[in-house]
């Protein structure tokens, strides 16, 4: 009797530490081989054969097809510079510069991956169709409410995250965080 | 108590296992991958153009709605494949991947360095079959190995501003996946 009980513990205990640890991992995002730079985070080499077990793990679960690195490289952002959780009934302002590439998109996605529907049907910006400053900044005010020059509208989702791809670009699998990849500043300036 | 502890770190340490395995096969289980997804609306060895990336009609998660996107579903176990894409005005490029979603070639339109992007998709086994005798170099043919026998062929499009999609949508909606006689050159 003592023996089963013991038995069906240790069971009990490998199924939930096993089980938990692979889903936190999943949901987490969790991969070897990030790249991080502010509250950016790329994982250039999901997007090449030598994706590791948790990166094709995420692929298959999410059903995504991840940027392939000779075509580009995907920063992910879940939280501001503070890293406070970016909140879409909060006004966020993402301001700054971005490295070199022939062009990059920037991207609202809910927590499942999905545009978040509103009004003006605009689910992120492209670096042509950005309005900058004389210096090549640019300022995108993301949040529930209209705003003048570039609004990123969140739709009021609760939580999202903000998807910055960089397309034909020499970021990748050998870049180092640094001066020579600026990434723009993600701030939460005001919740109601 | 000692026994219980034990027991604890036991379990604690198959978890470790359970957690491994878990993650290793998850791949070859998904039952929801992006080639499962799109399975019901690409035919095999054609293209299809994907419906454009808003809240109701994405097919796939995480699609970037800047892009005009196409799928052929590939599979080899017939012959090898020719893919040519025509280049858009802004930005082309066509990814290749596994049957579980692992990309594993990519090329855009300025590393073509032409207006069309001619590719050949064929197996290891496939490739090694070639005629080596003819003229035709390696140069003159760009030829992708595919480690799997079946796989998507993703291409993309950029519509830098939303007024260019619809040219966008058009330059994807010529691009061709033709299936070729096995053991027989193109030309």
């Amino acid at each position: 009797m003592r023996l089963l009980l013991g038995t069906l513990f240790a069971l009990a205990v490998a199924a939930l530490v096993g089980l938990g640890a692979t889903y936190f991992a999943l949901t987490r995002g969790a991969a070897f081989g990030s790249l991080t730079i502010g509250t950016w985070t790329a994982w250039p080499k999901t997007g090449t054969v030598e994706a590791d077990p948790y990166a094709r793990a995420t692929i298959a679960r999410t059903g995504q097809l991840p940027v392939a690195l000779g075509d580009g490289v995907s920063f992910t952002a879940q939280t501001d510079d503070n890293g406070k959780i970016l909140d879409g009934r909060c006004d966020v302002l993402v301001s700054g510069i971005t490295p070199a590439a022939r062009f990059w998109t920037m991207t609202l996605y809910n927590v499942d991956g999905q545009l978040a529907a509103n009004s003006v049907n605009r689910y992120g910006f492209t670096s042509q169709e950005i309005v900058r400053h004389a210096d090549g900044s640019f300022e995108i005010a993301v949040g529930p409410r209209a705003n003048s020059g570039n609004w990123l509208p969140t739709g009021g989702v609760e939580r999202y995250s903000l998807v910055l791809r960089f397309y034909d670009t020499a970021v990748g699998v050998s870049t180092k965080a640094g001066r020579e990849v600026p990434m723009p500043a993600v701030a939460t300036r005001s919740c109601r | 108590m000692i026994r219980w502890l034990l027991l604890l770190l036991g379990g604690a340490l198959l978890g470790g296992i359970v957690h491994l395995a878990t993650i290793i096969i998850m791949p070859r289980t998904a039952t929801q991958d992006a080639y499962s997804r799109l399975s019901p609306i690409a035919p095999v060895n054609t293209v299809t153009v994907l419906p454009e990336a808003t809240p109701d009609t994405a097919p796939l998660p995480y699609m970037d709605p800047a892009f005009a996107s196409a799928v052929c579903r590939y599979d080899l176990s017939q012959g090898s494949l020719k893919l040519t894409v025509p280049v858009s005005l802004a930005y082309t490029s066509v990814s290749f991947y596994t049957r579980t979603g692992v990309a594993y070639y990519a090329i855009n339109d300025r590393a073509a360095g032409r207006r069309v992007i001619e590719l050949e998709l064929m197996t290891a086994d496939q490739r090694s079959q070639l005629p080596e005798d003819e003229e035709i170099t390696a140069a003159d043919r760009l030829i992708v190995e595919s480690p799997t026998l079946t796989g998507l062929i993703a291409i993309r499009a950029l519509a830098p501003e939303p007024g260019l999609m619809p040219m966008a949508q058009n330059t994807i909606a010529a691009a061709k996946c033709t299936q070729q006689n096995d053991n027989k050159p193109s030309r």
